[in-house]
């Protein structure tokens, strides 16, 4: 490597002794994007072990009809943490731990266009999710009542007005968002920025890999969607510390303008956490069925659609409340027409490895699960889509199983594949194969016995956020099934952790390119060093590493 | 393997991409544009909800001088802009010190309206939904004035200190850019919240 020279003339540093302080100094002090990605997902990851112990007990208090684990109040606050935590500490850190990682990597720089906002945004989101966490000590407020908030993570007005929500809990949850949704709008607004005005010579629009494409879009849509929910926070906090009448029913206000406020942020937000996954899949496909991603402009075109479809289908979450006819036809309509772009993205993948040589290594499994199981999330969305059958199944358990279907057995599914398709980058090591796979059937299973009875569930009429049931609702043994899944769910996720710490200490030395794969980040030294590339790259074709592999065929000859 | 890469990569090509720092003052002014819409959305759809008065046609008197003031030192700003550009940091001073004196009156001016409203027409955020909604948009619009004030002030201190504030020139490129949206919020504001809801 060339990179050797240079390594020499740096100044010699004070390496050779651990330092707990130095090593907490460079942490704080960093602005390199490599490590501030990193710090993203392992506090997304920490906080997605919380959540997901939450979603234990919740589980096991639902396990049995007129279950003892916990009790009504605690089990209002376990959920609310829960849904508040996978959104806002797990989906959102995701999104911009893998932007921040990926991003100058892929487009050939060498940080973010504005690393100090970078570092800021980090901090000033993991202390959001601090001061949310800070609502289990403080929440009782001066009134001593209150612990965690437990208005649901849609904190609907107004169970969210003094009167029915004293001490400071629900000012936790307002703030700690508040805070941390700054935090993710800073760092969006450099993904934004830095793809613009960063890339290297040659990277055009329509050179840039999908995974760029797709965190461009998902980074647009943060910036338009979340101040919405910025904006009513702040009316919130208005009406619960001034008096203000924003959602106060008795003098005029409104309690489904918070509604529609929530959702205007709320539906688009459900896709800024899908696309890293599609971002993922995007990726990985190509790589692990040899061939390049079919269709790319129209794949571009679906995600760019999505996008600005999602912004104009929010009362669909609303149906129920009592819209006019026009209205419950328009957003039934409107929610609808995600459905073809969606379909695009899925044939697309299907299409690329139509014919390819797939290698089912551990990312490439996660994929094709998430193809399956996002198809059928996608469907049940269609289904809720329409007004009539939405009035039957509105917060039941079949919405429940939807939205879990998408995120858990979408989502989740495509961040596995791509921790494990970029460990060896980050780590310079590989992962354990054998383990992987284990982790993937064992996830599998889990994920399928948890989430599929929920549908079930929905169908006969269990709704969703009771803390109990009576035992005579033909509801006991969908329960049990669900909560059965957690008996394979906890071991694989155990697996996947020991796997990931193993591996980074003592796992094979991987090189700098064991997928053989074709974008800019592989090009580089793995662990990348800090300033990315020695020389910034050149590039000719959206396939740069293939031009340098194959520079008899390269790609730029037919582009 | 870097080495590589640019050993087969053809001579280098005419590469210009936007500057970082117009895009990100591009983006933080849509990203306030979607915040300010939802204030405005529900200024418009509380309009004529109250239950009880005060009213807006009862208390509000149309702020045409504090506008003026504010529009004009839109005006202001470019002025010094272009004293700045041609290297005259005396009459950049100038300009500068009247755009902060035209955004302090807005200010004031502001101020002496609430307080004419909390005290003679009792109008606080509590009493009705004009009150909350009328605070609530106008005072976010007059908390980013503040802020656009704070900035302004900060060029004027250093640039009086002796800072070559000829050598920030993008910089207070931006920070008007960020004036300019500003007033531009006011003319929305004061159109739905003086004319169209009065």
């Amino acid at each position: 490597m060339a990179s050797i020279d240079h390594q020499v003339e740096r100044p010699p540093v004070a390496e050779a002794r651990f330092s707990f302080s130095s090593h907490l100094y460079e942490l704080i002090s960093t602005v390199d994007h490599k490590r501030l990605g990193l710090m993203y997902i392992v506090t997304a990851l920490l906080f997605l072990v919380i959540a997901g112990l939450m979603a234990t007990i919740i589980r096991l208090q639902l396990a049995f009809p007129n279950g003892r684990v916990v009790d009504a109040d605690t089990f209002n606050r376990l959920f609310t943490m829960h849904g508040t935590t996978m959104v806002f500490l797990v989906g959102m850190p995701f999104v911009a731990g893998l932007s921040n990682y990926l991003v100058p990597l892929m487009i050939g720089a060498r940080d973010m266009a504005f690393p100090r906002l970078n570092a800021f945004g980090f901090w000033i989101f993991l202390f959001g999710g601090f001061l949310l966490y800070f609502s289990y000590i403080g929440g009782s407020g001066l009134s001593g009542a209150g612990s965690a908030p437990d208005v649901g993570w849609f904190a609907y007005a107004p169970l969210t007005s003094r009167a029915f929500s004293r001490g400071a809990s629900t000012d936790y949850w307002i703030l700690g968002i508040f805070v941390a949704g700054i935090g993710s709008i800073a760092s969006a607004l450099n993904v934004i920025v830095t793809t613009i005005s960063m890339r290297c010579p040659g990277m055009t629009l329509n050179r840039m890999p999908m995974f760029v494409w797709v965190m461009l879009i998902d980074s647009w849509l943060i910036i338009i969607a979340l101040p919405p929910l910025s904006a009513a926070q702040i009316m919130l906090l208005i009406d619960r510390f001034l008096g203000g009448n924003f959602f106060n029913t008795q003098s005029g206000g409104s309690a489904v303008l918070w509604q529609h406020f929530f959702w205007i942020f709320g539906h688009p937000e459900v896709y800024i956490l899908i696309f890293p996954a599609f971002a993922i899949l995007s990726e990985v496909i190509p790589i692990f069925s040899r061939k390049p991603i079919f269709g790319r402009p129209a794949m571009v075109g679906a995600v760019a659609s999505i996008g600005f479809i999602s912004l104009g289908v929010w009362a669909h979450h609303m149906f129920a409340v009592g819209m006019t006819s026009w209205s419950n036809t328009f957003f039934t309509a409107s929610t609808m027409l995600v459905g073809i772009p969606t379909g695009i993205k899925i044939f697309n993948w299907t299409a690329t490895m139509y014919g390819g040589k797939i290698r089912l290594a551990t990312p490439m499994l996660f994929c094709c699960a998430f193809l399956f199981q996002f198809l059928i999330a996608g469907l049940t969305g269609i289904m809720l889509a329409t007004g009539p059958f939405d009035w039957q199944l509105h917060d039941s358990y079949f919405v429940v199983g939807h939205f879990h279907f998408t995120l858990v057995a979408g989502l989740v599914f495509g961040l596995f594949a791509g921790m494990y398709y970029w460990f060896p980058k980050v780590s310079g090591r590989m992962y354990n194969e054998t383990w992987g796979k284990w982790h993937f059937w064992l996830f599998l299973l889990g994920v399928e016995l948890t989430f599929v009875p929920m549908h079930f569930l929905g169908f006969l009429g269990m709704p969703r956020r009771i803390y109990t049931y009576a035992p005579d609702r033909g509801w006991n043994f969908w329960n049990l099934l669900a909560t059965s899944g957690l008996l394979f769910q906890l071991p694989a996720t155990v697996i996947f952790v020991w796997n990931m710490l193993w591996s980074t200490f003592k796992g094979e030395r991987a090189g700098d390119d064991p997928w053989d794969a074709w974008t800019l980040e592989w090009g580089t030294t793995s662990p990348p060093p800090e300033y990315n590339f020695e020389s910034i790259p050149e590039v000719r074709s959206s396939r740069p590493l293939w031009d340098l592999k194959n520079p008899n065929d390269p790609d730029w000859k037919f582009e | 393997m870097d080495a590589v890469l640019t050993e087969t990569a053809p001579a280098s090509v005419e590469w210009k991409l936007p500057d970082r720092g117009t895009m990100g003052i591009i983006f933080l002014i849509v990203t306030e544009t979607a915040l300010f819409t939802i204030f405005v959305v529900a200024y418009l759809v509380y309009i004529g909800k109250s239950l009880s008065g005060p009213y807006p046609k009862d208390v509000l008197d149309l702020p045409i001088l504090a506008s003026i003031c504010l529009l004009s030192s839109s005006v202001t700003i470019v002025f010094a802009e272009h004293a700045l550009k041609r290297h005259r940091i005396g009459l950049f001073k100038l300009w500068w010190l009247a755009t902060i004196l035209l955004g302090l009156e807005f200010l004031v001016s502001t101020g002496l309206e609430w307080r004419k409203l909390i005290y003679e027409d009792h109008l606080t955020v509590s009493t009705n939904l004009f009150g909350t909604t009328f605070y609530s948009l106008v005072g976010l619009h007059a908390s980013h004035v503040i802020v656009g004030m704070a900035f302004l002030l900060l060029v004027m201190i250093v640039s009086l200190m002796g800072f070559p504030i000829h050598t920030q020139e993008r910089r207070v490129k931006f920070l008007s850019w960020y004036w300019h949206f500003v007033d531009g919020v006011w003319v929305i504001v004061f159109s739905v919240v003086y004319i169209i809801g009065r």
